[in-house]
């Protein structure tokens, strides 16, 4: 019973982690139909700023819960900088070209990233001690989990429930799926079909820095931190179905539990169960778990 | 015209070449004017660079700076190598071992450098070492830990200057013996490559050697920069070992401290870390207390209490504000074993400088004093070093800073294997022919 709970728990723990990265990464391409290498670069400049700007909030005097709320700053810095730039800047230029073109231009401004971080920052490591203690420990079972960890389950739940009310009880989310579903048409009714893809591209920003800002005071933050993550995404919204919302959320689930049953049973299956996984997806539904069937356009 | 610049210039060259040729022809004497070019290769950027790289060249660096200046401590106070001042040319590590072969052609065959010290990589390593012996060029592998170089190979003009990986997992199955530990169970937690399943197959046969009714109850490979350790630290604290050992390093291992400190792993089990020393200068007082901790050899604050190893302590410290890690150490015993070779073979040859097969056959089977200790070439037919080691346990000293506590030394023929006998075979054997005092 303990086993059962224990993983579930842990699973959830990094689901949770997953889920808000996988999330911005369906939302980009649901709307722009682009599958954004970049994400994961995004992920570790908002781990970055975090560990900048977090320990502002002890060093003006303030209370440790600011932290958090400079956390937050920092990603929603990180996507008004980047978001505009790498969109308006260079993405747009390349609309209606081969998907592979667009796959391969966000490759290489991960590769551009990569050494721009180390031009800021440097490849020594950065860490963020004072967040991960606001939150104390909690016992389950017979273990201790750090309670910072099961907020993030719940981060993930915000973020999640944000974009889908966002999507589905806001004019400017009926608006967004109008040009999910035919942006020809939705220009022609008026839709700023620039507008819409900006927002999407920035919200999908943002949720890649606000998990690498949150994840900032688990790990040390050094180069190398973006391409895991960005692997184990991509593997989520595959899973789930490209450009879903609940995809990505049962893939994140998914992965996060068959990996958590993995260590606990399996310890040598850690490493490929996640790509088992969704090879064995990809065999039954060849388009995720939560994606319809679509016709190809010829 | 005899003037005119062009003739003054032919007429400085002709001077100058006149003036090279009677220098090498009279006497091949090797001077403060002559050059020792070195290739020095090391994990610049990449995952490998904060821990190893960067720390191992700040070492060389300064290392090199104070040998051309002659203000190293005896017996290596004279100038440069021999005389020759060093001139060293730093190249990233990172990229993978082809690369890495070819930068090593570029060294040797373009910029004809001397020498090669470099590789932190076991698999560069074991790419570059067929290839110095292909280009007759001397190398001096100084860090990577995979025993298979010289266990499985055999080469001519590669040596490594440091104990293999083997070393540092007897050397902790030992101190914990020595501080009597009692042991029913162990769990390892090490990265899913060469390094992270070599060290734990070492520690588990040691362990099988000192430890024969312990059981392993929990194995754990996570990828390598896997970076979020959460369902791992949970299932390790759910087994309840009496020992967790983890040869992780760099941000794997930081963050592996980071994640597990507050869930109190430290407090339910032993933590051991076979080469964790060098994220002490990043954690800091985040450290955990009650850790044993190895460095790959007697390094750090495990170093022993020497002129030499006071001396190199203090110089670092004091040009870099931190402790010197493993890193350093261990490129500086490559380049003094470098130098001390290069002057056997000069003072062999009359005190010329040596040619390349003059160095290869002064630095086989040879033996220098290093910061770290004494450092025998007596593995792989000469080519591969052993060395004393150190363990410790960490703790805070009054002033609430970690230090490491209730050392072990551990004399070099203790914890590696002896000449011709591979380290596994030998640790399965039961270490036959170890010598501890």
């Amino acid at each position: 019973m303990y086993d059962v709970l224990t993983i579930l728990v842990d699973g959830v723990v990094y689901a949770s982690w997953l889920f808000i990265v996988a999330l911005g990464l369906t939302l980009i391409f649901g709307v722009l139909r682009i599958l954004n290498i970049a994400h994961g670069s995004m992920y570790a400049i908002g781990a970055y700023a975090a560990v900048t700007l977090a320990p502002l909030a002890p060093a003006l005097g303030l209370p440790p819960v600011f932290s958090l709320l400079a956390m937050l700053i920092a990603a929603l810095a990180v996507a008004i900088v980047l978001a505009p730039l790498m969109e308006r800047g260079l993405l747009r230029l390349f609309y209606g070209r081969d998907e592979v073109l667009i796959l391969l231009i966000t490759y290489a401004v991960f590769l551009i990233l990569e050494d721009v971080s180390k031009l800021i920052w440097g490849v020594n490591p950065y860490y963020l001690f004072e967040p991960r203690n606001l939150f104390g420990t909690v016992e389950i079972g017979d273990l201790f989990y750090v309670g910072y960890d099961l907020m993030l389950i719940a981060l993930a739940a915000v973020c999640g429930l944000a974009v889908w009310l966002g999507l589905n009880k806001t004019k400017v989310g009926k608006i967004v799926l109008a040009v999910i579903h035919n942006p020809d048409v939705s220009a022609c009714m008026g839709v700023n079909i620039a507008r819409i893809y900006l927002l999407a591209f920035f919200v999908g920003v943002f949720l890649a820095a606000l998990a690498g800002a949150f994840t900032a005071p688990l790990i040390s933050v050094q180069p190398g931190i973006s391409v895991s993550v960005i692997i184990l995404s991509f593997a989520v919204v595959i899973i789930g179905g490209l450009g879903s919302i609940p995809g990505a959320a049962i893939g994140a689930v998914v992965v996060g539990i068959v990996r958590a049953a993995a260590v606990y049973e399996l310890p040598e299956a850690e490493i490929f169960i996640v790509y088992l996984v969704m090879a064995i997806v990809l065999v039954f539904r060849p388009e995720g778990l939560f994606q319809r069937t679509q016709a190809r356009k010829i | 015209m005899s003037g005119t610049p062009l003739k003054q210039a032919l007429k400085g060259l002709m001077a100058g070449a006149a003036l090279a040729a009677f220098g090498v022809g009279a006497a091949g004497q090797a001077s403060a004017e002559e050059t020792f070019k070195i290739g020095v290769v090391t994990f610049l950027s990449g995952q490998a660079a904060e821990s190893f790289g960067v720390p191992a060249w700040d070492g060389g660096r300064l290392l090199i700076e104070k040998l051309n200046a002659g203000e190293v401590p005896a017996p290596y106070d004279t100038v440069g190598f021999g005389g020759m001042k060093i001139e060293a040319i730093p190249i990233d590590e990172a990229g993978g071992a082809t690369k890495q072969v070819q930068e090593f052609r570029n060294l040797v065959q373009r910029e004809q450098v001397d020498a090669v010290v470099g590789y932190v990589s076991s698999g560069d390593c074991l790419a570059v070492a067929p290839v110095a012996d292909e280009l007759k060029a001397l190398t001096i592998l100084y860090d990577c830990g995979t025993p298979r170089i010289f266990e499985d190979g055999q080469y001519e003009y590669a040596f490594r200057t440091a104990a293999h990986a083997t070393m540092d997992n007897v050397s902790i199955a030992r101190y914990l013996q020595a501080r009597g530990v009692e042991i029913d169970s162990i769990a390892g937690l090490n990265q899913d490559y060469a390094w992270g399943h070599d060290s734990w197959r070492d520690f588990t046969a040691s362990m099988g050697q000192l430890y024969p009714d312990a059981d392993v109850v929990a194995e754990l490979f996570p990828a390598f920069g896997a970076g979020q350790y959460g369902t791992e630290i949970s299932a390790l604290m759910r087994e309840r070992a009496d020992v967790v050992h983890s040869s992780n390093w760099g941000g794997d291992l930081q963050s592996f401290i980071l994640q597990s400190m507050p869930r109190g792993l430290f407090q339910r089990s032993q933590v051991v870390f076979s080469a964790g020393d060098h994220v002490i200068p990043a954690l800091g007082n985040n450290f955990p207390e009650g850790v044993i901790l190895g460095a790959r050899g007697a390094y750090g604050l495990m170093s022993p209490d020497t002129p030499l190893n006071n001396w190199w302590f203090e110089t670092y410290q004091e040009r870099y504000g931190v402790i010197p890690v493993q890193a350093p150490y261990r490129m500086a015993q490559a380049l003094l074993g470098l130098k001390s070779a290069i002057e056997k073979a000069m003072a062999a040859n009359g005190g010329a400088r040596p040619t390349t097969d003059e160095i290869r056959m002064a630095m086989k089977g040879h033996e220098w004093e290093a910061p770290g200790g004494l450092i025998q070439m007596k593995l792989g037919n000469g080519h591969q070093a052993i060395q004393p080691t150190a363990i410790g346990t960490t703790a805070k000293d009054s002033d609430g800073n970690i230090t490491v506590v209730d050392i072990e030394r551990f004399a070099a023929e203790c914890v590696n294997p002896p000449a011709g006998q591979n380290s596994v075979d030998w640790i399965n054997a039961g270490f036959p022919g170890a010598q501890c005092e």
